[in-house]
C-alpha cells in the first residue's frame, strides 16, 4: 500500500522538467490525483520520464522507446495506478512544428477503470526507427497499432501482424504525414500510347 | 485423409447484415468459425486529414460523416475538445440544448441499431416501428438545424441557432409516447423465445478480455463494467443529471440488447430532465472572436462586421498544446484528441472510434461459434463503418 501521509515532492526540484499552464481552475482533487500517479512514476523509474508536462488538467509523460514495454506494464500492474484500459493509440508527425525531431511521436492514451484517472504516454522516433510494441500489455493495441503503421508508416517491433489496415494493401506512402498532399489521387493505369 | 478441412468463406463487403462495407473472411470446419479475419477501409474518407487543411468551424460538418447514425454525438466530441484547448465553458443553456439533442441521438442510434439488430435475426416487423420513432426524432433534428441527418448543428462556444419556436412542446410530444413504444417493442422480443435463442450465450465476451481489448459502451457495460463517460468524468453538466448505468451480467448478445434497451428509458429521462431545465439565456459565449456577431448587427456596427469578416476569414486560434476529451456516444467511448500548434488550424485531430475498438473484440466473440451467431454478434456489437474508417 502506498504511504498517504508522505509529503508529495517538490516537483520543480526532479530532474524532469514541468510546465504548468491552462487557465481553468483546477479541483484540488484532481491535482493530487495526477501528482500521485506522477510521484509514482518518479519512484519506480526516475530516469525514464524524459519530460512531464500538465495541460489543462491533462498529464503528458514522454519515454523512450526502449523503456516504453516495461513502463506500461508497471502502470497496468501497479495497484496504486490500475491503468488496465488502452483507450487509444495514435501518431503525430511532427514534420511541420517548431521541434520537428525526432519526427514521430506515437500517443497512448491510458485509463483506469478503477481510479477513473487518464494519463498519455509518449514516444519519439525518426524515420525508420521502430517502436516495441505494447499488444503484449493491452491486446487492444494491435489495431490501433497497425493504423499508426498505416498512416504515419512508423513500424512497431514484435507486433503480431503489422499490415496495413484503412489503406488498400499495395497503397504507396503514409496520408497522414505531413508532406503527404491533401488532395492527391494515386496513378492507377499507365496511358495507353495514341 | 485425417487433416481437418476448412473453407473459407468471404463475407461482405456487399454482405447486408455486415452493416455497411465491414468485410470478414470466415474460416469455416463444417458451420464452425475457427477463425474470423475482418477487413476493414472501404469507407475510409481521410477526415483526419482532412480536418488538418480547414479552420475549427469548418471541420464540424466532417465529423457527422463519422458515426452518421449519431452526428450530433461527433460535433460533441470535437467542439468539447476545441474548447478544453481554448478554456472556454459554453453558457448553462447551451449545455442543455446539447444533452437533450445528445441523448435523443443515443436513442435514435439506438433504435437503428435495434431495427437492423432484429432485422438481421428475422424480425421484421421491429424493423418499421423503430424506423418510425427515428424519424420523429429526425423531425426534430431538421427543426433546430435544416438537416435531417448531417446536421452540425453544435458549434465551438455553443450551438449554431436558437430552438425554433414550438420545439419544446415537439419534444415533449415525442416523450410522452416515446415509453409506449419502447414497452412494445420490449414485448415483441425480449420474453420472445426465438429470439433467446438466437442471443442468449452466444458472442460471449468475459469481462477481462473486454477491458483487455478496450471494448467500451454497451459491450462493455454488458460485462457488467460500469464505466460510463457521462458518469465517471461528466461533460456539459451531466453531473446535475439524475440517471443511472444499466450493466449486464454475461457479456452476451442478449445482455448486450438488454443494456441497451435499458439505456434508451435512461436517455428518455435525461432527454426529460433537459427539457425542464431548458431556461432562457445565452445559446453561445460572449466572445466575438469566437463566436460571429448576429447578422442583424453587421449592418449597423462596425465592430460586428470587423468580427464577422475576421471570423470567417482567419478563424480563431487555439492556444498551442494538445487534449483528449472523450464522451459517451451511443457506441462507447468517442475520444477527440487534439494538437494545436497555435494556428486558426489544428495541427493533428485523431478520433478513438469506438467501432474501430468494439469490432476488434469480434474475433474473439465469434471463434468457436456457429456461423449463423457471426450475424448476431455483428449486430450486437453496433458498428457503423463510416466511424471505423473515418
Amino acid at each position: 500500500m502506498r504511504d498517504a501521509s508522505r509529503e508529495p515532492r517538490d516537483e520543480s526540484r526532479e530532474g524532469t522538467p514541468v510546465t504548468e499552464a491552462g487557465n481553468r481552475a483546477e479541483t484540488r482533487e484532481e491535482v493530487q490525483a495526477e501528482s500521485l500517479v506522477l510521484q509514482r512514476l518518479r519512484e519506480q523509474l526516475g530516469g525514464a520520464l524524459l519530460e512531464v508536462k500538465v495541460w489543462r488538467n491533462e498529464t503528458t509523460v514522454v519515454l523512450a522507446p526502449q523503456d516504453l514495454v516495461r513502463v506500461c506494464r508497471l502502470l497496468r500492474d501497479d495497484p496504486d495506478l490500475a491503468f488496465d484500459f488502452l483507450s487509444d493509440v495514435t501518431g503525430v508527425d511532427r514534420l511541420n512544428l517548431p521541434e520537428a525531431s525526432p519526427r514521430f511521436e506515437v500517443v497512448y492514451h491510458l485509463y483506469s477503470l478503477q481510479h477513473g484517472r487518464r494519463l498519455r504516454l509518449k514516444v519519439r522516433v525518426n524515420e525508420g526507427e521502430a517502436v516495441p510494441t505494447v499488444t503484449g500489455v493491452w491486446e487492444t493495441a494491435n489495431w490501433h497499432e497497425r493504423e499508426v503503421y498505416d498512416l504515419f508508416g512508423v513500424r512497431f517491433d514484435g507486433h503480431p501482424d503489422l499490415r496495413r489496415i484503412l489503406m488498400p494493401d499495395d497503397w504507396e506512402g503514409h496520408p497522414l504525414r505531413k508532406d503527404y498532399p491533401v488532395e492527391a489521387s494515386p496513378k492507377w493505369w499507365e496511358e495507353e500510347p495514341a | 485423409m485425417t487433416a481437418r478441412r476448412t473453407m473459407t468463406l468471404n463475407m461482405g463487403p456487399q454482405h447486408p447484415s455486415t452493416h455497411g462495407v465491414l468485410r470478414l473472411v470466415l474460416e469455416l470446419d463444417g458451420e464452425v468459425v475457427v477463425t474470423c479475419t475482418p477487413h476493414i477501409g472501404y469507407l475510409h474518407t481521410g477526415i483526419e486529414k482532412g480536418l488538418e487543411s480547414k479552420r475549427y468551424q469548418q471541420g464540424i460538418p466532417l465529423t457527422d460523416r463519422m458515426d452518421y447514425l449519431a452526428p450530433l454525438s461527433n460535433n460533441l466530441a470535437l467542439v468539447l475538445a476545441i474548447e478544453k484547448a481554448l478554456g472556454v465553458t459554453v453558457p448553462e443553456r447551451a449545455q442543455t440544448i446539447r444533452i437533450l439533442l445528445t441523448e435523443l441521438t443515443r436513442i435514435k442510434s439506438h433504435l437503428v441499431w435495434l431495427g437492423t439488430h432484429a432485422l438481421d435475426i428475422g424480425a421484421m416487423s421491429v424493423f418499421l416501428y423503430c424506423f418510425r420513432e427515428r424519424e420523429a426524432i429526425l423531425d426534430l433534428y431538421e427543426a433546430v438545424s435544416g438537416q435531417r441527418m448531417m446536421s452540425s448543428y453544435f458549434r465551438v462556444g455553443g450551438v449554431a441557432a436558437e430552438l425554433p419556436p414550438g420545439f419544446e412542446a415537439k419534444v415533449e410530444a415525442f416523450l410522452t409516447t416515446f415509453p409506449a413504444r419502447l414497452a412494445e417493442y420490449e414485448a415483441l422480443l425480449t420474453q420472445n423465445p426465438l429470439w433467446r435463442q438466437r442471443t442468449v450465450g452466444i458472442g460471449t465476451i468475459t469481462r477481462e478480455d473486454a477491458i483487455a481489448l478496450g471494448l467500451s459502451g454497451p459491450g462493455l457495460r454488458a460485462c457488467g463494467v460500469a464505466y460510463d463517460v457521462r458518469k465517471a468524468h461528466p461533460y456539459s453538466g451531466y453531473e446535475r443529471y439524475q440517471f443511472e448505468v444499466p450493466l449486464g451480467k454475461q457479456g452476451d448478445v442478449y445482455d448486450r440488447y438488454l443494456v441497451r434497451m435499458a439505456e434508451m428509458r435512461q436517455s428518455h429521462a435525461i432527454a426529460g430532465q433537459a427539457l425542464a431545465r431548458l431556461a432562457p439565456g445565452p445559446i453561445n459565449v460572449a466572445d466575438p472572436k469566437l463566436v460571429p456577431p448576429p447578422k442583424r448587427l453587421l449592418k449597423t456596427s462596425m465592430e460586428a462586421l470587423i468580427h464577422h469578416f475576421k471570423l470567417y476569414a482567419e478563424g480563431f486560434a487555439v492556444p498551442a498544446g494538445e487534449v483528449y476529451q472523450a464522451i459517451e456516444a451511443p457506441k462507447g467511448e468517442l475520444g477527440a484528441y487534439l494538437v494545436s500548434d497555435g494556428s486558426p488550424r489544428p495541427y493533428r485531430v485523431h478520433f478513438r472510434a469506438p467501432s474501430f475498438v468494439n469490432l476488434q473484440a469480434m474475433s474473439k466473440m465469434v471463434e468457436g461459434r456457429l456461423v449463423a451467431d457471426v450475424v448476431a454478434v455483428i449486430g450486437s456489437l453496433d458498428i457503423v463503418l463510416g466511424e471505423i474508417d473515418r
